[in-house]
């Protein structure tokens, strides 16, 4: 046979060769041709073990999220496109789904669906350009609880100044945990803390949080609830930004603060909660009062007590001066009135006493005893008595007596 | 039982109606000796009460359990 120098027909010349070499390669000869789904299983063998998991940059399109919750798209550059899936399981766990046009980071593995021999790359990490999805899902999130009212701040509630019973929804094992007791140790006088440990982060995070949030309500006793978590990445802090989260805080009839992280890390959970403290210690501090600051409340209450009893009985002294100043004024003038009906009475006393009749001329006869003799019939001939007269008294006696009336008219 | 907190309530509302215009001396005298007792408690309290940390544990029948925070 001549060699043949044409690259295209080297194939040929291959298949020649594994003719010649007969039954030692499956498919090597028509007798020994392998079935399709061994081609394709050995090509699913061959792709998967050839690219370990990694990442991948490109563009979401032809975005399917189906019924069964697997979300099937393509990625794709200027010049190739690959399709992708994220199952279910993968994609429960992400914030949002992808939007179609997405510049997006992928984590995952080639794959061969052997039934059609398709490529499909499985998908089990994916970043959005910009951290995108996040903040699609924020975006999606605090829009829903917007429209329902539950981010309003005539929502929020005022906390009880000094809760006896503090309520702590936290990883039992978190610093978290650590830092709100070491406070409420130090300042909370009396205060009662009941922890109700939450995972705080991983799947079980929100259900779990959801379920602590649900007992605090049906307990009843807690006056006030902090639930939060210490700081940490921001998909560790992811659970707080969850929607099932934030509604099962709006709906907490204990008044809630929200601490998660560190003061930049703002979550849904802070939007919605009553008090958003910028660390588990700062929500401590905000329930719990210090001792001095309690002794300077008390001393500075004291001292209001006295000045303002004193300013009450200073007022009522006050008054019992005007008050009795009124009454001399009072009694005064009655006095006054009074000294000028005695002048008053002086005169027409005066005027009524026989003095000024006897200046006139008239006299009044008196009898020894001192009686006014004012009748015939009180004189006898030969009775001694005083005639009174302007000037003095003239013992007279009596020659004889003659009862008229010469007055009557 | 009175609290710390509803004590010093109370104490605020008697020191506010104490400074208010115009109380009669006979009231302003019974809320000076309450706003006393009123402090006396509190200022007692204050003397004592650590704090404690404990454990909500819910029982199979729903209803719950303070215990010790056990760690």
């Amino acid at each position: 046979m001549t060699p043949r120098r044409d690259p295209q027909l080297d194939l040929e010349d291959g298949a020649g060769i594994y003719e010649d070499t007969g039954e030692l390669f499956p498919g090597g000869s028509p007798s020994s041709a392998i079935a399709v789904t061994d081609l394709t299983t050995t090509a699913r063998e061959i792709v998967e073990g050839a690219f370990p998991p990694m990442w991948v940059r490109g563009e979401v399109t032809d975005f399917k999220a189906h019924r069964s919750g697997h979300w099937y798209f393509s990625l794709r550059d200027r010049t190739s496109q690959v399709r992708a899936v994220i199952w279910a399981r993968e994609a429960r766990r992400l914030p949002a789904p992808p939007d179609e046009g997405m510049q997006v980071v992928a984590f995952g593995r080639l794959t061969v669906y052997a039934a059609r021999c398709e490529m499909q790359f499985a998908i089990s990490r994916l970043d959005a350009e910009g951290d995108g999805l996040r903040q699609k899902a924020l975006e999606i999130t605090r829009k829903r609880l917007a429209a329902d009212g539950l981010l309003a701040p005539e929502r929020k509630r005022d906390l009880p100044a000094f809760p006896r019973t503090i309520a702590v929804i936290t990883s039992p094992d978190g610093a978290a945990l650590k830092d709100i007791i070491a406070v409420v140790r130090k300042r909370g006088m009396g205060v009662r803390l009941v922890v109700i440990p939450a995972a705080v982060q991983g799947d079980t995070a929100v259900p779990e949080l959801c379920r602590a949030l649900d007992r605090v309500a049906r307990w009843g006793e807690a006056e006030v609830v902090i639930i939060g978590r210490g700081g940490g990445a921001r998909e560790d802090l992811w659970a707080f930004n969850d929607e099932r989260v934030a509604r099962a805080v709006a709906a907490c009839p204990v008044p809630t603060i929200s601490a998660v992280g560190h003061e930049t890390d703002i979550t849904i959970c802070d939007l919605v909660a009553d008090l958003r403290a910028p660390t588990p210690s700062a929500a401590a501090e905000a329930v719990t009062r210090s001792r001095p600051e309690l002794v300077a409340t008390l001393r500075q209450l004291h001292h209001r007590l006295r000045s303002g009893v004193l300013t009450a009985v200073g007022d009522a002294s006050t008054r019992l001066d005007r008050a009795s100043r009124g009454f001399a004024r009072t009694a005064g003038t009655t006095v006054e009135r009074k000294r000028a009906r005695i002048e008053s009475a002086a005169g027409q006393l005066h005027a009524l006493s026989p003095v000024a009749t006897l200046a006139r001329g008239y006299a009044v006869s008196r009898g020894l005893d001192g009686r006014t003799l004012s009748s015939a019939d009180d004189f006898s001939a030969g009775d001694a008595y005083d005639l009174v007269v302007r000037d003095g008294v003239v013992r007279s006696s009596v020659v004889a007596v003659n009862p008229r009336a010469p007055e009557q008219q | 039982m009175k609290t710390f907190e509803t004590r010093l309530t109370r104490l605020e509302a008697i020191v506010a109606e104490l400074q208010a215009k115009d109380v009669d001396l006979a009231r302003a005298l019974e809320l000076f000796e309450e706003g006393v007792e009123c402090l006396r408690g509190a200022s007692e309290e204050l003397g004592k009460a650590e704090a404690t940390v404990k454990r909500l544990v819910e029982k199979t029948d729903g209803t719950f359990r303070v215990a010790d925070a056990g760690r």
